[in-house]
């Protein structure tokens, strides 16, 4: 390995700590330098997950053996030290995360990141958080970055905050410290029983066990497993999800869109690697997890939480709250999809999670803007190109002191663009055949593929009720939040009463064209993506190059 | 003592989940709080209860694990208590903060009718 490549791993980490504890430290007053800050860690970020993801593939073989990189923290061996694991799945998340997160920030900085203390500090805390439980491969960080994500989350779901949203973060704080007592059972007990934290050790140190231990570790995995559906907003464990992301200020919620696959992402790479147990084991001639199931609890669980997205997609009266609930059935189709563990749906279940997180993204942001339209005109918005008014209320509680006076007119912020109405309007087009899967886009591209996979399964013994039952279920969904999407944007773009045509700033309309864009290049580039996912759900299934490349680095050094 | 342990545990976790169900931010607070002490003795329980034996190699006594206590648990259960602490300073800020800007200390910020 070149040594200019050897620490790359650990800079999503270290770059956005840093950043944030730099900004922690500039004055309020010091916009520019702030701003400066950010976006250098963000941009940087971006290159590293893109070089990171370029490395793990064929294009440079010689410097990762197979495709997978492994940086040891301490220098400890890998079993026993803790370990960064980078393979096309970490790879592909971060560069995901590092898109949507300069999205989110730049549409921060037309409004939102004046409204209140440390945004970008927070912003920066958050990825940290979240780079670095797609990085690691050890359990007990898993934790701990998650703990550290869902941190600043609470931090960010309050900021600019009013009653609403206290109340709501109060509900979220909550039950997220719950659930994360939960991890910390699940993974102590793992340990108990194992031995081991480290997740390329778990599978063979699992199917090492002796019987009377199995139901143990089976147990411990169940709780770890729950834990982990919390994040990822199943049902019923994922009430507090759309009332959180209809709470949260638009450029928040485009990042939290990110969050619930950090859930998702945990359950495919420890199914992937438990898994590879479940093969050892099978070979000695014994089941060790019982696959069916905890398979087949995933996949009622998945068909579940869609089931209970289609009923809130069609109860929401709010548009934010129908995108929070879109959130809600895609994780669903993800957790069904990987319930149903038939191997060529894995790729097409990828793509679907990159496109979701991407519209979902772009529709929270645009329909911060939305809201603004149609917000009852307490103060002239219209025209006059002056911010929504400051929710005062909320620092006196914190103590925290005023924010600095939002300037009426920002020259730097960038330029009014006209006719945005018709922007609005085709983006929420663009947005709700994105979310929906209606074609052309890349959503029908991505339930295209998983329902010909599926439908072509079903033909055959194992698969063939649970087969159908996926292709119901999905089309039910997309059918529903088609209806809910039409519905509620007849309502805001053909309804004339009460609406006042909103000054739209590049900055904040720039990043919704972007994400959208994006997505239009994922549908016209769809078959080399679909490659692309191909190759990496390829290296899910064959977790063995991971384990065997996680433990020989450590007994080289 | 496994059992006293194991009481310890039972009787902590089980307050803590009557709490954390009850319609007062104080009581979900200070329910959490057993929560997480329940936790935090099952993570040091994971490290098989010993008496008298400390978590350091000695050399004398040569490298024989079953003369020593199981460090990584005690690392563990220190992080965890740490984030469990700082998290739970959050939310009392948070539910003070609610307790402000809604007048009352119900969890959903309006008292159930």
């Amino acid at each position: 390995m070149s040594p200019g490549f050897a620490h790359l791993p650990v800079v999503p980490i270290v770059v956005p700590l840093l950043a944030a504890a730099v900004l922690l430290f500039l004055a309020e007053r010091a916009r520019a330098l702030r701003v400066a800050v950010a976006s250098l860690s963000i941009v940087a970020q971006l290159v590293t997950a893109a070089v990171l993801l370029a490395l793990t593939t064929e294009a440079f073989p010689d410097i990762w053996s197979q495709g997978v990189g492994v940086y040891a923290i301490g220098g400890w061996r890998a079993p026993f030290g803790i370990v960064l694991v980078i393979d096309r799945l970490t790879g592909l998340m971060l560069l995901l995360t590092a898109v949507v997160a300069l999205a989110a920030f730049l549409n921060s900085l037309a409004y939102w990141d004046r409204v209140g203390p440390h945004f970008h500090a927070l912003l920066q805390l958050l990825l940290m958080g979240v780079n670095g439980a797609f990085l690691t491969g050890d359990l007990f960080n898993l934790f701990v970055f998650i703990e550290v994500l869902l941190a600043a989350s609470y931090g960010l779901l309050l900021h600019g905050s009013n009653t609403q949203r206290v109340r709501i973060g109060l509900h979220y704080i909550v039950v997220n410290l719950a659930g994360s007592l939960l991890l910390l059972v699940g993974v102590s007990m793992i340990y108990g029983i194992t031995g081991t934290l480290n997740m390329a050790d778990l599978p063979a140190r699992a199917a090492a066990l002796p019987a009377g231990d199995r139901t143990l570790f089976d147990a411990a995995a169940a709780i770890l497993g729950v834990a982990f559906l919390v994040k990822a907003g199943a049902w019923p464990l994922n009430f507090w999800l759309p009332g959180t992301y209809a709470a949260a200020s638009a450029p928040v919620a485009a990042v939290f869109a990110i969050l619930t696959k950090v859930g998702v992402y945990a359950l495919l790479r420890l199914g992937s690697l438990v898994g590879s147990a479940d093969a050892l084991a099978h070979v000695e001639g014994t089941a060790l997890l019982r696959p069916e199931l905890f398979r087949g609890g995933l996949y009622y669980i998945g068909i579940a939480t869609m089931g209970f997205g289609i009923f809130g997609t069609l109860a929401a009266q709010q548009l934010s709250r129908l995108v929070g609930y879109s959130v809600i059935v895609s994780s669903g189709l993800l957790l069904t999809v990987m319930g149903l563990d038939h191997a060529p749906l894995l790729a097409p279940a990828l793509f679907y999670l990159v496109g979701s997180v991407l519209a979902t993204s772009a529709f929270f942001m645009l329909t911060g803007m939305t809201g603004r339209a149609w917000r009852t005109p307490s103060r002239p918005l219209a025209g006059t190109g002056e911010p929504a008014p400051l929710p005062t209320a909320g620092y006196v509680p914190f103590g925290v002191r005023q924010s600095p006076a939002v300037p009426e007119e920002d020259a730097v912020v960038g330029v009014a663009i006209p006719a945005a109405m018709a922007f609005m309007g085709l983006m929420f087009a663009f947005c709700v055949l994105l979310v929906t899967g209606s074609p052309p886009l890349s959503g029908f591209i991505a339930k295209f593929a998983i329902l010909s996979v599926a439908i072509h399964a079903a033909q055959s013994a194992p698969w063939a009720a649970a087969g159908w039952l996926l292709v119901a279920v999905t089309l039910a969904a997309g059918l529903a939040s088609l209806i809910a999407f039409t519905r509620i944007g007849m309502r805001l773009f053909w309804s004339a009463t009460g609406r006042n045509t909103p000054r739209l700033r590049l900055l904040e309309a720039g990043p919704v064209a972007v994400l959208v864009l994006l997505c239009i290049g994922m549908t016209i580039a769809a078959g080399p993506v679909m490659a692309f996912f191909d190759a990496t759900a390829q290296s899910l299934r064959a977790p063995r190059i991971y384990i065997d490349t996680v433990l020989a680095e450590g007994a080289t050094r | 003592m496994e059992v006293l342990f194991a009481l310890a545990i039972g009787v902590l976790a089980g307050s803590g989940v009557w709490l954390l169900l009850r319609p007062r931010t104080f009581q979900v607070i200070v329910g959490l709080g057993l929560l997480s002490y329940a936790v935090n003795l099952f993570i040091f329980g994971m490290g098989r209860l010993t008496i008298g034996r400390a978590p350091i190699v000695v050399a004398e006594q040569g490298i024989d694990a079953a003369l020593h206590a199981d460090p990584v648990p005690q690392a563990l259960v220190l992080t965890a208590i740490v984030i469990g602490f700082a998290t739970t300073a959050l939310l009392l800020v948070v539910l003070l903060a609610a307790r402000g800007l809604t007048g009352t200390d119900h969890v959903d910020g309006r008292e159930s009718r």
